[in-house]
């Protein structure tokens, strides 16, 4: 998934990109997760329609005015002087309309890609992945995760209790009563949840580990994480030099392996049934890298092939190279998890669910052609 | 041996004046079952938490006197470096669970002992069998009905195979097939394993014959002795041990099996009077402390009707074409029902009560309180025609004391100053309630107590109950029964409670509605569909069967009948 987040940030051809969307959603729903956060992909498709038409407002408003294919006018309003001059408003041509279209939904399948990587795992089951040097805080922010959905539920639990005592839900006053007794909930249900680690041996000390080792583990694996940031960048930003990226991820790997070598002594704890990588979950994982060497390839073999110009405006293609990538991208939905596990009435929501995302991009795919 | 040794214990927590547990001696041998028993808020759960240095770890406050388990003073261990030897569950333990499957959160705590994997492996599917729960083991863990998620709640603590077991109110939120499945694991365990269980309870009844010992706390003196002569001390009994004392029976019987051995003559007896007792006792005319107002509100009649409801839970439908009808009369006039709405866990009670206290629109049929839909009502009118007390009371409590809470409610319902603290004190025993502490910090049925008296002040014309007998004692129960007969049978009030306490439904409901499948099962008088029933019949029905009768009160007015027709 983040292999296809990485190859829509590098093109703005909206064919690939469009592709690149379909075959996240369609691999996204055939593989998630049970519960609730399985929909975040839906819910980021969603938000990233809105972003796609944000943008395209926004292009139409402040848009530079390129090209003479004049699509519509809108009323010219020119700022003054000390506003540096612009022009609001004014002609709308089709050529900047397409640049911006291009960039809102590139910024889009990002986002639906991360929506993806939701849909597909779950805090808990990253949380049991984590090395042991992380697993304090590993366990803090799965809390920290599943207090903020509990809170929106109680919050509507204590609205519906304020109506059932004949008091008001709006308003000043209705914020105040309804802040106060959700804020205390959360207090409450928090301190049962320690309660209830703690009586089950969580966060029990070993006596024999120097508080040394602990801390270089710490520090050895926050420098990682930068390190590894800084080669993230460097793969998703086509300008930075190609050894920022290779040297950045490197290092990264190099301090985080280190960390938990160390670390993994102060630790004693053992897994039950730790997560097996077998050859599907390297497919799923790797599906996307297919596509991310794909874009690197095309941009070698035909450079501009992804990046299509706008201005003269000329039809997206479709590169070969791409198309290949993408179709190696699917590849998960012959080998993940089926419904097979999962109760019936489940099954059929994830069916709906299918049928809803489809629906979805059909509509978005529709308006794109234009 | 003993296993768990509390040696002069005092514990006070900060902001009282008096200690809630003072010197406190208890020896509890290997292998032990042993009931806490004592009224709300008398301190059940910090003897509980004593035992794994809860208290005073978690909670604060200061501690006098040692706290020994297998060997370990809980001053020096925490309670997570007891839990290799001590298993606690708490009162309500969805909100402890820490992982999102069933057989992860099984594995955390031994994950946290670094158990070998081939030892975890092995104990996690005994564990499941233990409990039988082997076919829950990949469901996420909210999916879980309440029943099922006590018994993971417990097969999760028993995993890291501890020697003491301290369940609070295990089965207060099962319904009586969900209870006894729990009951039946933790006999196994004592009987099997060898574990010492250590538990609060508050429906005797349920567990009077499995336990060992029981231990009853007043005015934080503890006292733990034997059964028998705990319950010759104990304020109240279990229905089976009433009747025993009423028809003479020696030695007296704990169980429905062992009283059914003994009552065939009481039986033929009753069935020779001429009416068998039925249903709730008339009720008696004694005027409350405070006084009820007759209603003013459009909704002048209370009458509950529901006809032909379907209600979903997002895309699960819950019930399907519910009707029936609560009686109320309003006006200030008499005429009013109690309606017990039944079922297993999840059956839909909740969801029924909900939709009647206007807060959802089913997606079908009609639902009316007096001539009005309830989702309309509103602001003070909606006070003094809907009282609904929903499960988790404290949604219902907002104020910083408890007196400050009564104030308020006063207040919105345009009551005389001090109506709610009368109708608080007449639910609760004389001050055993602070009225100056947070409602936050009383046990889980004070809170109860609480959010009642604020809805019961404003002599709503229409009550809804969900649970209503959650965490109170037999003190606190009987005050509620004959509040809530009063206000139905004198005021016309409209009530309608949902409820798994079937001694409690067939102490104070004049009908009875079983929920099923999505569906009504059964519906009539209290007297026949509760003695009719396996899993809803209340003792006295079970050891008088085939007779219609639910309550001692009932036998004995019968028997007095009996008497007076005789001389």
């Amino acid at each position: 998934m983040l292999g296809l987040a990485a190859a829509a940030a590098r093109t703005t051809n909206l064919i690939v990109l469009v592709l690149t969307a379909l075959v996240v959603i369609v691999v996204a729903t055939a593989c998630r997760i049970h519960g609730p956060l399985g929909r975040s992909v839906i819910l980021f498709t969603k938000i990233a329609i809105g972003v796609v038409i944000f943008r395209l407002v926004l292009q139409a408003i402040f848009g530079l005015r390129l090209g003479e294919r004049v699509l519509f006018r809108l009323p010219a309003l020119t700022l003054p002087e000390f506003m540096a001059g612009i022009t609001v408003g004014g002609p709308v041509t089709l050529e900047s309309m397409m640049a911006g279209l291009n960039q809102g939904v590139r910024l889009g399948v990002i986002l639906i890609c991360f929506g993806a990587v939701n849909s597909v795992s779950s805090p808990a089951r990253l949380l049991r992945s984590l090395p042991g040097v992380l697993y304090e805080m590993g366990v803090a922010s799965t809390i920290a995760l599943t207090t903020a959905p509990q809170a929106v539920m109680s919050a509507s639990q204590i609205a519906e209790a304020r109506r059932l005592r004949g008091r008001p839900t709006r308003g000043a006053a209705g914020l105040r009563g309804i802040a106060i007794p959700v804020l205390e909930g959360a207090l409450d249900r928090s301190i049962r949840l320690a309660a209830a680690l703690d009586t089950r041996g969580y966060g029990r000390t070993r006596d024999d580990v120097a508080p040394n080792r602990q801390r270089t583990a710490s520090v050895a694996l926050i420098g990682g994480l930068i390190m590894l940031s800084i080669g993230v960048y460097g793969v998703f930003d086509t300008a930075a030099p190609v050894g920022l990226a290779i040297g950045g991820l490197t290092a990264g790997a190099v301090a985080c392996g280190a960390s938990v070598i160390v670390g993994h002594r102060t630790h004693r704890r053992t897994r039950h049934r730790p997560i097996r990588w077998d050859r599907r979950a390297t497919l799923v994982a790797f599906s996307g890298a297919g596509a991310l060497a794909a874009s690197i390839l095309t941009e070698a073999i035909e450079p501009g092939a992804l990046d299509p110009s706008t201005f003269p405006l000329v039809a997206p293609t479709l590169p070969i190279i791409m198309a290949a990538g993408l179709a190696l991208a699917l590849a998960p939905l012959f080998v993940a998890p089926r419904f097979d596990d999962i109760e019936p009435d489940d099954a059929r929501a994830a069916g709906l669910d299918i049928a809803e995302s489809a629906a979805t991009l059909s509509v978005s795919s529709g308006g794109d052609v234009r | 041996m003993t296993i768990l040794e509390l040696d002069n214990v005092t514990v006070t927590y900060e902001g009282s004046d008096r200690p809630a547990l003072a010197n406190v001696s208890l020896r509890i041998e290997e292998g032990e079952w042993l009931l806490v028993s004592a009224p709300t808020g008398a301190g059940k759960s910090t003897l509980l938490g004593l035992c794994n240095g809860l208290v005073p770890h978690f909670t604060g406050g200061n501690m006098s006197g040692t706290v020994t388990v297998a060997g370990r003073s809980t001053e020096q261990c925490p309670p997570r470096n007891l839990a290799d030897v001590v298993g606690w569950v708490g009162q309500d333990p969805a909100s402890g669970f820490v992982t999102d499957a069933v057989e992860d959160e099984l594995a955390f705590v031994m994950e946290e002992l670094a158990t070998p994997p081939a030892t975890m492996r092995r104990r996690i599917e005994e564990t499941l069998d233990l409990m039988g729960i082997a076919e829950l083991r990949n469901r996420p863990l909210s999916t879980l009905s309440g029943g099922e998620a006590q018994r993971v709640a417990i097969a999760s603590v028993l995993c890291a195979s501890p020697k003491v077991l301290l369940l609070d109110e295990p089965t207060s939120a099962l319904d009586p097939a969900g209870a006894d499945d729990v009951l039946a694991a933790l006999g196994r365990l004592v009987h099997d394993v060898g574990l010492t269980v250590i538990m609060s309870e508050h429906r005797l009844e349920r567990v009077i014959h499995l336990v060992d010992r029981i231990a009853l706390i007043d005015r934080g003196q503890v006292t733990a002795s034997m059964p028998d002569e705990a319950l010759a001390i104990a304020p109240h009994v279990p229905p089976v041990i009433e009747l025993g004392r009423l028809a003479g029976w020696s030695p007296l019987p704990r169980s429905v099996r062992d009283a059914r051995r003994v009552a065939a003559p009481l039986i033929s007896r009753l069935a020779d009077a001429a009416t068998p007792p039925a249903g709730p006792p008339p009720h008696t005319n004694d005027s409350p402390r405070y006084p009820v107002r007759a209603s003013r509100s459009p909704a002048a009649s209370g009458h509950i009707a529901v006809t032909g409801i379907s209600l979903a839970h997002g895309r699960r439908t819950v019930v399907e074409r519910v009707s029936f009808e609560v009686g109320g009369g309003g006006g200030g006039g008499g005429g009013g029902e109690v309606l017990a709405l039944m079922g297993r866990n999840g059956a839909g009670k909740t969801t029924i009560l909900r939709a009647v206290a206007g807060l959802t629109t089913p997606s079908a049929g009609r639902l009316r309180i007096g001539n009005l839909d309830p989702a309309a009502i509103d602001g003070p009118t909606r006070i003094r025609s809907i009282g609904f007390v929903p499960q988790d009371p404290t949604l219902l409590l907002y104020s910083s004391t408890v007196a400050e809470e009564c104030r308020a409610a006063d207040r919105d319902g345009g009551l005389d100053a001090g109506t709610t603290a009368s109708v608080l004190e007449e639910l609760a025993a004389d001050g055993t309630i602070d009225a100056n502490r947070h409602p936050r910090d009383l046990s889980a049925g004070q809170q109860l107590q609480v959010a009642l008296a604020v809805v019961l002040a404003p002599a709503p014309t229409a009550l809804l109950l969900d649970e209503p007998t959650r965490g109170l004692d037999h003190g606190v129960k009987d005050r509620l029964a004959s509040l809530l007969r009063h206000r139905a049978t004198n005021h016309g009030v409209a009530i309608l409670l949902a409820t798994h306490d079937v001694e409690f439904a067939a102490t104070v409901a004049d009908r009875v509605v079983l929920l099923g499948h999505r569906e009504v099962t059964a519906a009539g008088p209290a007297a026949e569909v509760l003695s009719q029933s396996t899993v809803f019949a209340p003792q006295v029905a079970r050891i008088l069967s085939p007779l219609p009768v639910l309550t001692v009160a009932a036998i004995r007015r019968t028997l007095g009948r009996i008497e007076t027709n005789r001389s």
